[in-house]
């Protein structure tokens, strides 16, 4: 497991300035929040982490982040490389509409490397018992993925993101999609990953990071007012600011 | 005004409400009527053919309004080969065309590209024809169709494709005429396709740490797939109607052989040379519109195929989390 250090990171959205100086780590074994109110570039921030930010078109990115001690946006890496080892889940779960639960569960498998498939069905099984979905759909493995709930989607994005085992998952507000019993379910299961992998989430909902996270970090307007363990972020926050947001006075 | 809901002003909508309806209805019914008629009108002048000759229509090879013998063969036969030629040419560059378009990175290359591709349906077909006999006719001939037939020509089977005496005006001329007039039609609907395609899955496959081929292949491609069916056929049915063009390099001969070298005629491209001229007695005339109507026939059977399968993907594409699957649109005959 390694961590993510970050370090004066800035991007913009063409001429639009989205981060400014952000400095902030995760650590291997912990779970890290990041929240503050919409358009406050916590977004921005976690797609930085894994060099999806600049896939929007416009986009770009100044700054280090460290990974393992290697930049990533260093000369010579590969982008590509370096999501195969920072993996993402995204808002709205995205699961391949033609291709089977199996097959969603082995994508990332799939790229680059040619598996055995007696290999490829123990990643899955793996994957998908990683993200708590296996005793659900084991029957069903050969079903579109597109016919599950969208909390079980979710859980299959979270098993094709874990099956290529990355080292960092980041999650952008993997549960706001979705009903609140799902909702728990996937906060049980970031509470049973984060042992294995440092997870950052980024999240609108308060409540959810208290629950979860270990380390908090609040951002407003590109950003960083503090960074904190959770439970001194929500019970005494060194700036004012921070305090008034958690305290629900705005955002 | 909100909470008054049901006053005299919404009888009034429901009157526009209902003329909508009927205009919308009465429209539609309209279409099938046309079809309707023009399938009865074909079919009517065209029986007296068909009773004569039966199914030797068909099959038949020889078409000759002299001694009142009409077999179809050759014209199904051509038309359906260089329909077959435009499509292997033209989807492949079209669907790889419209991937290019469609990336969010070098615009300054690819919007020019487009306006280009563009201006190809703008040119008339007749002009088509006229560049395709000039120019298209005299380079095959000299170069490209005998390297094919000392490249692909001596490979086992396929090569049967590529042998012969290489001609310039032939089936293979005419369906890379065909290709480059339907490729405008196919890639525009192609990049409509691919412009709906979710972004979420494009970045589902980038974050697994997807090559941009591979996202393509795996995030883009099969959510467009039926869509560029639909793409493929309105292309096909171009192909399958147009006639001057194909008239101009096709060479006019009847071959129903394996080699491509060899000069055809289509079903449009044989009426319309021929239809003038047979208003006498006979069975030329009904022939001619017998043909029509196998063309029609072919038309619809294979828009019927391709609605088959748009919707068999589409069904899959619907049981998941994204809708409005890319539906192709239906079949159309022009020219």
């Amino acid at each position: 497991m390694k961590s993510l250090v970050v370090s004066d990171l800035s991007a913009w959205f063409g001429r639009k300035r989205v981060l400014r100086s952000v400095d902030m780590s995760a650590e291997p074994g912990s779970v890290t929040a990041i929240i503050g109110p919409s358009g406050c570039g916590k977004s921005t921030l976690l797609r930085c982490l894994n060099r999806m930010h600049e896939e929007v078109r416009g986009a770009r990115a100044q700054g280090k982040v460290l990974f393992d001690g290697l930049d990533i946006y260093g000369p010579g890496v590969d982008p590509v490389d370096v999501r195969r080892r920072i993996g993402m889940v995204f808002q709205r779960p995205n699961p391949f509409p033609t291709m089977s639960i199996f097959e969603n569960a082995v994508a990332g498998l799939r790229l680059g490397s040619k598996m055995r498939r007696a290999e490829l069905q123990e990643r899955a099984e793996r994957a998908l018992r990683a993200s708590g979905l296996w005793e659900e759909v084991k029957d069903g493995l050969d079903e579109p993925g597109g016919k599950l709930s969208g909390g079980q989607q979710q859980r299959l994005c979270i098993a094709r993101a874990l099956a290529v085992e990355p080292e960092v998952l980041l999650m952008d507000e993997p549960a706001s999609a979705l009903d609140p019993a799902s909702t728990l379910r996937i906060e049980e299961l970031i509470q049973e990953l984060k042992s294995r992998y440092n997870v950052v989430i980024v999240t609108h909902n308060m409540q959810q990071a208290a629950r979860i996270s270990d380390w908090t970090l609040f951002m407003l307007y590109g950003e960083v007012v503090e960074y904190a363990p959770t439970k001194k972020m929500f019970t005494t926050p060194e700036d004012r600011r921070t305090e008034d947001y958690v305290t629900g006075r705005f955002g | 005004m909100s909470h008054r809901v049901a006053e005299p002003g919404a009888a009034s909508a429901r009157l526009g409400d209902r003329a909508f309806r009927g205009l919308t209805l009465a429209v539609g019914m309209g279409l099938i009527a046309v079809l309707v008629v023009v399938l009865w009108v074909l079919a009517q002048g065209g029986a007296p053919a068909l009773a004569r000759f039966g199914p030797g229509f068909l099959v038949g090879r020889n078409w000759d309004p002299v001694h009142q013998s009409f077999g179809a063969l050759p014209y199904v036969f051509g038309t359906l080969v260089t329909s077959a030629i435009a499509i292997t040419l033209a989807v492949p560059v079209a669907v790889g065309l419209a991937i290019l378009l469609n990336e969010p990175v070098g615009r300054a290359v690819t919007a020019p590209l487009a306006s280009f591709v563009d201006v190809l349906a703008a040119i008339p077909s007749v002009v088509y024809g006229l560049w395709g006999l000039a120019v298209l006719s005299p380079a095959m001939e000299r170069h490209v169709e005998p390297f094919l037939r000392a490249t692909i020509g001596r490979i086992p089977i396929l090569g049967r494709l590529f042998s012969g005496t290489p001609s310039g005006g032939d089936l293979f001329t005419a369906g890379v005429v065909l290709a480059i007039m339907i490729l405008p039609i196919v890639t525009a609907i192609s990049r409509e396709v691919f412009s709906v395609v979710p972004r979420d899955l494009r970045e589902a496959a980038k974050a697994l740490g997807a090559t941009r081929y591979e996202t393509i292949r795996m995030g883009v491609l099969p959510y467009a797939r039926p869509g560029i069916v639909g793409a493929t056929m309105l292309g096909l049915g171009r192909a399958l109607g147009e006639t001057i063009a194909v008239s101009m390099v096709v060479g006019g001969g009847r071959s129903v052989g394996a080699s491509l070298f060899a000069a055809g005629s289509t079903i449009p491209s044989v009426i319309a040379s021929q239809f003038l001229n047979a208003q006498g007695i006979g069975y030329h005339r009904p022939a001619l519109l017998a043909l029509a109507l196998v063309l029609v026939t072919i038309s619809l059977s294979l828009a019927a195929l391709s609605r088959l399968m748009v919707r068999r993907t589409a069904r899959l594409l619907d049981g998941g989390s994204v809708e409005g699957a890319a539906e192709g649109p239906a079949l159309e005959v022009s020219g």
